[in-house]
């Protein structure tokens, strides 16, 4: 690549530019958009975080550095809304992942009709939560018991977001190279064969890709769960998200609020790194 | 073993329409056969009320007019989004995919980053820009917001597009004189059309379908989204879920027609794309 | 008031960043501008309410109209939002930069926050001694707190209790109950009879509508005194014990419908219009709905009275009102004040009284309005004369959150309703903090 790029620069004869400038001028309007969106507001939030700010106590804002971290990593609230959370990141993640891959291998046949699976996926994707979660409304009795109210929202996600998945996984199959599957089907390999030393081994950058992306999503999960039971009942589905909204909307705390904002992004930022070192193993590049 | 495929997806099928064959259902059901239990698949009274109300229904018909409002501002955001993201997130996409600088890898992780921050670390200083720019209850609000992580999202999908495409044609344009810009226009987009359009799918649905944002963001038809505008079916005398049905049948067509029109460049296009890392 | 500065002061370490970008976005802004004036005297104010039970966003319109009218100088803004979002949205748009709206609508319990939050503005000098003279006392308890007014008074409400007459008469009950041992009392007659498989549904979500329908059992049961006046917890012993006790009684015999744990107001309506439950209590505005042929299968069947009594008392009411009040960020105080004062006024009161009941004592003396429904108007009246109050603490939403939480631990039988109950009470002094 060192020679190839060198090359480049070789060819490119005259022109004023290097390389590194044409990149920042490439990158430099989307990191303007992010810039001005997220990083602005986000040290904001970093600044309202070591302040014990209470609306309710207007004027006496006093600085209390890390406090409101450590009040909430020794809180039992704080520890039970985020293995609430994990506990749903880990099983609706699985459940789409090996729904998903069913999905994908399904549309991946040469079926008549396939177009129609095809379209008509992302439907569930398409619907707005609000209807979705409507529609369980009809089904209210499931959400007013605490050990199934977890397992409804797990199902609305996994149905809402399975097709995503599906997609993705069913683009990582196309990408792969048939005549590798046909050699192998010629050798005799039968399908679970075919998947399960074929496939699942050239799909495993993608299946990492996945899981990664929708665990960090699934952690941060608010809108679902706020809209279909507000985190209850008796706090059965109050995860991290849905406690740190209460603590600064409700609660008019909107210092520890902001801590607890940093402390989710905090643990998505552990599982991003993780997951690139995952990437790094799998032979992928950044 | 062919039986078994049918079979398979016959199963899928159901489980993607059969909700949403009860959504139509349910939305041309008249109000009391809504409250049966267990639920009625085939109602006992049909009725097309609640679309004409929704299409139609005006002269200080709230519902109505608030949804088409709706349907408009959602139109509106969510193509701008994924107009904007794609226009920004494409060159940098390029960038990441071909070009070598000081802090690539660290620049890619930061995008990455901002992608998967909770909204919730965000939304009261965002609110308070916004009420500071005068910006609240605007559409340009939903979308610089939403471009903020539809972006990440896009550049991430469209660097290991482009990450897939050979660079000897950029090479072969270079030798020719193009500079990075052309190369990028006259080769690179044509080439990624399929993985442009795809992408701009996903885009558009995250757009779509955001709430939280817009729950805190806007305040009248002027900005509201279809899901902050359907959220208020559920009003004064209770919920009516035929209505809410009705606005998610409707809230789903355009998305549903777009991927219709692009259905075979959804595969195609992703197949090089994002899922390259 | 000093209150002006708080905001601003917050956001200052901002402002350069900012600058870039409004003079990049600015051209681009529609935005409705915050408590603007226009020209030529012109003033426009930006109120936010509520979509759900009492006035309708029709009803609420109208008023604004007619004051729009009486007033040409003034133009309301109005937005609608769902119970659910309202106290979140005002805590986000007050207690940042300007605020953005010169009134809005406040629940029975926020007063003690909003004022300590120094979003609205004591109006206690302002109100006019007729209009005090003139309204239920509950309802101007509804916007007291240290003493002073926070909002004026627009909605008086409290939670009725709905009866299928046809399945009393079928199960031979001639009158309805009294007292809450009689209603457990005909709710295991019409179970045992087969008549209904639940005859009781309440509101008991995780949310307001739990606390609403114990206050008002409590109340009668030794009372709601849920915070004592040195500001300790006494939700943990009398009648918030006991209210609780009965109602995971009323779980454990059966009777109660299992769902209301995820039931809101809204869901024990349809269940009461499914004719799937013979009993249930709720805000006026469900009156309508039950009766109402094209979404209740039970219309006409349907009656109501006061809520059941109990040891301490022989009814009770939870005080359910709302009043309009005014921001402490507006720029129109007296304008928005007036328009309070207006939507809270007599005769706007008894002009839209079909979901709500007017706030005014003489309202209910005047046959041409009470003769659409005598009873429930004589109900509705008993019960305004006393209505009790949820506790009025800076800290209720927290507090209220916990109960919540406590409340359904109890119901499900995770906790006794004693240890549940302490829990909560044993927190209190982290709240007040």
């Amino acid at each position: 690549m060192a020679v190839l790029a060198r090359t480049r620069r070789r060819v490119r004869s005259g022109r004023p530019w290097p390389e590194s400038w044409v990149a920042a001028a490439f990158v430099a309007p989307a990191a303007l958009v992010i810039v001005l969106i997220v990083l602005i507001p986000l040290g904001r939030a970093l600044w309202m975080s070591v302040f014990d700010i209470r609306l309710t106590r207007p004027g006496v804002e006093p600085f209390v550095g890390l406090g409101n971290y450590l009040e909430q990593l020794t809180s039992g609230d704080f520890w039970a809304a985020t293995w609430r959370a994990l506990y749903f990141t880990v099983v609706s993640t699985t459940l789409e992942l090996g729904f998903g891959m069913g999905l994908a291998l399904l549309m991946d046949q040469p079926l008549r009709w396939r177009w129609l699976l095809r379209t008509l996926v992302i439907l569930p994707w398409a619907l707005p939560l609000l209807t979705q979660t409507g529609l369980l409304h009809s089904y209210e009795p499931f959400l007013s018991d605490s050990d199934l109210a977890m397992w409804m929202v797990i199902v609305a996600d996994v149905w809402k977001l399975t097709p995503l998945v599906a997609i993705l996984l069913l683009a990582g199959l196309q990408s792969i190279d048939r005549e590798v599957v046909e050699v192998a089907r010629v050798d005799g390999a039968g399908p679970w064969q075919v998947f399960r030393h074929i496939l699942l081994p050239l799909l495993t950058p993608v299946i990492l890709i996945l899981l990664v992306l929708r665990t960090m999503e699934a952690f941060k999960v608010f809108d679902l769960i706020w809209i279909m039971t507000h985190g209850g009942p008796a706090n059965s589905t109050q995860t991290i998200a849905i406690y740190a909204y209460q603590t600064a909307y409700q609660g008019f705390d909107f210092g520890r609020g902001a801590a607890l904002g940093y402390l989710i992004a905090l643990v998505i930022m552990v599982l991003a790194a993780v997951y690139l070192r995952l990437l790094g193993r799998t032979g992928q590049t950044m | 073993m062919r039986v078994l495929l049918y079979a398979g997806m016959v199963v899928a099928l159901l489980v993607i329409l059969a909700p949403f064959a009860w959504l139509i259902i349910s939305s041309v059901a008249a109000p009391v056969d809504l409250l049966e239990r267990p639920l009625k698949w085939i109602p006992a009274h049909i009725t097309f009320d609640r679309f004409a109300e929704l299409t139609f229904g005006g002269g200080g018909d709230e519902n109505a007019e608030g949804f088409r409002a709706a349907l408009v501002n959602s139109t509106i955001i969510a193509g701008a989004v994924t107009a904007l993201s794609l226009v920004v997130g494409t060159p940098a996409a390029y960038a990441f995919a071909r070009l070598r600088f000081p802090g690539r890898g660290w620049l890619i992780l930061a995008f990455m980053a901002t992608y998967m921050l909770p909204p919730i670390a965000l939304i009261l200083p965002l609110y308070q820009i916004m009420g500071a720019l005068n910006l609240l209850d605007t559409r340009l609000a939903l979308i610089v917001i939403y471009a903020s992580f539809v972006t990440p999202f896009v550049i991430w999908i469209m660097r290991g597009y482009i990450s897939s495409i050979s660079s000897d044609l950029d090479d072969a344009a270079r030798v020719d004189g193009a500079s990075r810009l052309g190369v990028l226009w006259r080769v690179i987009i044509p080439i990624s059309i399929p993985g442009l359009l795809s992408t701009a799918l996903l885009a558009f649905l995250m757009a779509w379908d955001e709430f939280l944002y817009a729950l805190i963001m806007t305040q009248t038809p002027a900005a509201k989204t279809l899901p902050v505008a359907i959220n208020d079916f559920i009003g004064r005398h209770g919920l009516d879920f035929g209505l809410l049905a009705t606005g998610g049948v409707i809230a789903a067509l355009p998305p549903v027609v777009i991927a219709f029109v692009f259905q075979r460049y959804i595969v195609a296009g992703l197949a090089s794309g994002g899922v390259k890392g | 008031m000093t209150d002006a500065r708080r905001g601003p002061s917050r956001m200052r370490p901002l402002w350069p960043l900012l600058a870039a970008m409004v003079v990049a976005l600015s051209a681009c802004s529609g935005g409705n501008n915050t408590t603007s004036s226009g020209g030529g005297g012109q003033v426009t104010l930006n109120t936010i309410w509520m979509k759900q039970a009492a006035y309708s966003d029709d009803e609420v319109k109208a008023m604004i109209t007619a004051f729009e009218a009486a007033n040409p100088t003034i133009k309301v803004n109005a937005e609608f939002v769902q119970y659910e979002s309202l106290h979140d949205k005002i805590v986000t748009a007050q207690s940042t930069g300007n605020g953005q709206y010169d009134t809005v609508l406040m629940d029975t319990p926020w007063p003690a926050e909003f004022a300590d939050a120094q979003i609205v503005r004591d109006i206690t000098d302002k109100v006019p001694a007729d209009f005090k003279s003139g309204v239920f006392d509950s309802a101007f308890t509804s916007s007291l707190y240290k003493g002073k007014t926070w909002g004026v008074p627009w909605i008086n409400d409290t939670k009725f209790f709905f009866y299928n007459k046809k399945m009393f008469q079928q199960a031979g009950i001639t009158s309805p109950p009294k007292t809450w041992d009689e209603v457990v009392t005909d709710a295991k007659l019409l179970k045992s009879k087969g008549i209904v498989q639940y005859p009781l549904a309440w509101s008991w979500v995780q949310a307001e509508a739990v606390i609403c329908d114990w206050a008002e059992i409590a109340a009668v049961m030794g009372g709601a005194s849920f915070i004592d006046d040195q500001g300790n917890p006494t939700f943990n012993k009398g009648g918030g014990l006991a209210a609780l006790q009965f109602m995971k009684q009323t779980i454990d015999d059966g009777i109660t419908n299992p769902a209301s744990l995820g039931f809101k107001e809204d869901d024990v309506n349809s269940t009461i219009a499914a004719g799937q439950a013979a009993m249930g209590l709720n805000w006026t505005y469900g009156y309508n709905v039950l009766n109402d042929k094209t979404k209740s299968k039970v219309a006409g069947d349907i009656a109501v009275t006061a809520a059941p009594g109990g040891s301490s008392a022989s009814t009770s009411g939870v005080n359910g009102g709302m009043s309009i009040a005014v921001t402490t960020k507006t720029q129109h105080p007296d304008e928005a004040l007036k328009l309070a004062l207006w939507m809270a006024s007599e005769p706007m009161q008894e002009k839209y009284d079909a979901n709500t009941f007017p706030e005014w004592k003489a309202s209910f003396d005047k046959t041409d309005l009470t003769a659409t429904n005598p009873d429930f108007w004589a109900a509705a009246k008993s019960a305004f004369a006393g209505l009790v109050a949820r506790p009025v603490v800076p800290y209720y939403t927290n507090l209220s959150n916990a109960l919540q939480v406590a409340i359904q631990e109890a119901l499900k039988g995770s906790k006794t309703p004693q240890q549940a109950l302490d829990e909560v009470a044993a927190k209190v002094p982290d709240m007040k903090k």
